[in-house]
């Protein structure tokens, strides 16, 4: 009894900041690290979730290479990421114009912030009404201008765009509450000798402005990627995957695959996840990467 | 102490969950309001029936069951589970989860009562559960809308295309449907291949005996290619129920659907003096008429732990009375052939369409397995909007069906 109370009296720097984190590790490892390496293990067999499973190696990877759907979703996946980096210039064009002293800000602030607050299936039912043909606000804008309806959402020329449209509105908004805290950080004494060198308008946004921005920048980014790979629910509630599974993208390609209403191929949802896990690698160690060496330099 | 009450606790809740002698668990998705009322009444007659049995039912949202019922019938079986028959039946028959129930079939003389339905609920020469309700598919039109173009009802597809030219003239679609959900489109092309290419012929498809490429299921997509110019423009992007409101206000004229939809119609404000129901015509002339008929089931699950009263239950269901009872609350067609059909005219009108039928069919995403039906109903919501796209389409059919059926 003795001997081991001392040893924990002895080491008890060490080991409390590790009892401190067992409860998180436990769950992590469990919930995350585990099921990662489960999925891996079921992407090499054909299971339908209820009876036996059959081992067949790669054949599910090259399934995968040889379907048309999964290039439409990793497609959709790229034009997803690309646009959706639009939110952090939008974010910080918000974050700018609204970082003035006059009175009422906080309520513009707010309902600048009210589309991140709100649910993102309302986000998606909202845009959905907006499009919807009929009665949709947009549809009568479009059909005022040019004399006939589009229908965005079962248009496959425009659907993927237009999903990703209403996804910035609460985008841009996450952005901009990451630049209007960085804005807040701000060293004022900077700005002021900048002032004083005749520094206005692009030239001290560029040059001063933006270099203090830059943690924020970075978070955004991460924020933003990260948001964009695992794009489901407004897919899920404004197109459904559709027209004809023509806004689909990796993460719900495998919803489909597996889970969803005919979906029974639980080997070839594992290995699109697999896949969406390997490119989620990529950002991840870039942005990690990133992030140790600031840290060491700084 | 306080562990011996928790292992007290324990053992109290296994008991409670494992059924009581005398009490079956039923799991179903009737989240509808007349379904819901059907069900009600269902047990509520069945347990004055066997005043020693009681049945504990748990109601599922309709959509969420069919992702439900994977988990439950593997992880905690009840005694009784709603599902469909055909091929929609056959994973669970394939894993062994569904209960043989051919001596319920035997013993209740089920085999001529339920005779319309035994070949769908047949695999591997057992029978695998007991069907309770049906109803027809077919053309709901707008007889006001035909008055208003002046186009008289359609004897042959030929005439219901030439009637299409006629609608558009007057600024109606001839065919109206919403293709979001992807199923309604299926019940266009199963009722065009049937008339195109008969009833063997769509078996063989959705079972994968013939080929996607093959010229014959080409020339039913031909026939489809004469009325897609005239079927609403945005369909792919609203609801089945967007789509009857359109009919209902007069936008558009014909609509080929399930009776289910009779309840929009009139919600829409159509009554039976304009609503009017067609069988759909015939596409290639002397072939044997076969309609879409899905039938709803209850099935055993193979880990029930009260089979004994699970059968009763399956015979109770099964008998003419209550099949007449419940399909009037349903406003369905009753499967036993002495059960009463109800007055409503769309019901007697499904009645007639039904019974004089050579066969039934259950439906596309019954009748094939998952994810070719998936693929399937893709490619028809696909090809109602770029119908030029036919041999691009029909050779990714095939891949999947290559893929599916090995």
């Amino acid at each position: 009894m003795a001997s081991s109370t001392s040893f924990f009296r002895r080491n008890r720097r060490r080991i409390a900041p590790w009892l401190f984190l067992a409860p998180g590790i436990t769950m992590f490892l469990l919930y995350v690290i585990y099921p990662v390496f489960q999925s891996i293990n079921i992407s090499f067999y054909e299971w339908d979730g209820l009876g036996p499973k059959t081992w067949v190696g790669l054949q599910n990877y090259a399934d995968l290479f040889d379907d048309p759907s999964f290039y439409t979703s990793l497609k959709n996946n790229l034009i997803w990421l690309v646009l959706y980096l639009l939110a952090i210039p939008a974010g910080l064009a918000v974050a700018l114009f609204l970082n003035q002293t006059v009175p009422g800000i906080r309520l513009y602030k707010s309902l600048f912030f009210f589309p991140f607050v709100i649910s993102q299936v309302v986000v998606g039912l909202i845009f959905s009404w907006f499009y919807a043909p009929g009665f949709g606000l947009l549809p009568k804008i479009i059909k005022v201008l040019t004399g006939s309806e589009i229908a965005v959402l079962a248009d496959e020329r425009y659907a993927t765009l237009a999903v990703i449209a209403a996804g910035l509105w609460p985008q841009t908004a996450y952005c901009m509450i990451l630049y209007l805290t960085g804005l807040n950080n701000i060293n004022p004494e900077q700005v002021e000798a900048a002032r004083m060198d005749n520094a206005k308008g692009w030239s001290m946004l560029w040059h001063i402005i933006l270099p203090q921005l830059r943690p924020a920048t970075f978070i955004a980014l991460i924020v933003t990627v990260i948001g964009a790979l695992r794009s489901f629910d407004l897919i899920s509630i404004m197109t459904v995957g559709g027209p004809y599974g023509s806004t689909r993208v990796l993460s719900y390609f495998m919803y489909e695959q597996a889970l969803s209403e005919y979906g029974t191929a639980m080997g070839y949802g594992a290995a699109i996840a697999v896949v969406l896990l390997a490119i989620m690698l990529v950002f991840i160690t870039l942005f990690i990467v990133r992030m140790l060496s600031q840290e060491r330099n700084g | 102490m306080s562990l011996l009450k928790i292992i007290a606790g324990l053992g109290f809740v296994l008991t409670a969950s494992s059924a009581l002698a005398g009490q079956i668990v039923l799991n179903s998705d009737q989240s509808d309001p007349a379904p819901k009322k059907a069900m009600e009444e269902l047990i509520a007659d069945f347990q004055k029936a066997n005043p020693d049995i009681t049945v504990k039912w748990n109601n599922f949202d309709h959509e969420g069951y069919k992702s439900a019922i994977r988990n439950f019938l593997t992880a905690d079986p009840p005694d009784v589970a709603a599902w469909y028959a055909g091929n929609r039946m056959a994973p669970f028959v394939k894993a062994g989860l569904f209960a043989d129930v051919s001596d319920v079939w035997d013993k209740n003389g089920l085999n001529d009562t339920l005779k319309s339905t035994a070949s769908s609920m047949t695999i591997d020469g057992k029978k695998w559960g007991v069907p309770y309700t049906y109803y027809q598919w077919g053309i709901y039109y707008n007889k006001d809308v035909y008055k208003k173009a002046g186009v008289s009802e359609p004897k042959t597809w030929a005439e219901f295309v030439a009637n299409c030219a006629k609608f558009k003239a007057s600024g109606i679609d001839c065919v109206t449907t919403g293709t979001k959900a992807l199923w309604p489109a299926a019940g266009m092309f199963d009722y065009i291949d049937l008339r195109t290419n008969g009833y063997e012929f769509h078996m063989d498809l959705t079972a994968g005996k013939v080929k996607w490429t093959s010229p014959k299921v080409k020339a039913a997509f031909a026939e489809w290619a004469k009325i897609v110019p005239y079927t609403t423009a945005n369909a792919a992007a609203i609801d089945w129920q967007d789509a009857a409101a359109l009919l209902a206000q007069g936008k558009a004229a014909n609509y080929i659907m399930g009776n289910f939809a009779v309840d929009a119609f009139r919600k829409g404000g159509m009554t039976n003096d304009n609503l009017g129901f067609m069988v759909f015509p015939e596409i290639t002339a002397g072939l044997a008429r076969a309609e879409e008929a899905p039938t709803d089931t209850f099935h055993i699950p193979a880990g029930a732990k009260n089979k004994e009263d699970a059968k009763k239950f399956l015979a109770f269901l099964a008998s003419p009375d209550v099949q007449t009872k419940m399909n009037a609350t349903l406003g369905q067609l009753p499967v036993n052939t002495k059960a009463k059909v109800g007055d409503d005219p769309f019901i007697q009108a499904g009645f007639k369409e039904l019974s004089s039928a050579y066969a039934l069919a259950q439906f596309f995403d019954r009748d094939a397995p998952a994810d070719m039906a998936k693929a399937g109903m893709e490619a028809f919501q696909e090809f109602m909007v770029k119908p030029e796209r036919i041999d691009e389409i029909l050779e990714r059919l095939q891949k999947v069906a290559d893929k599916v059926y090995k």
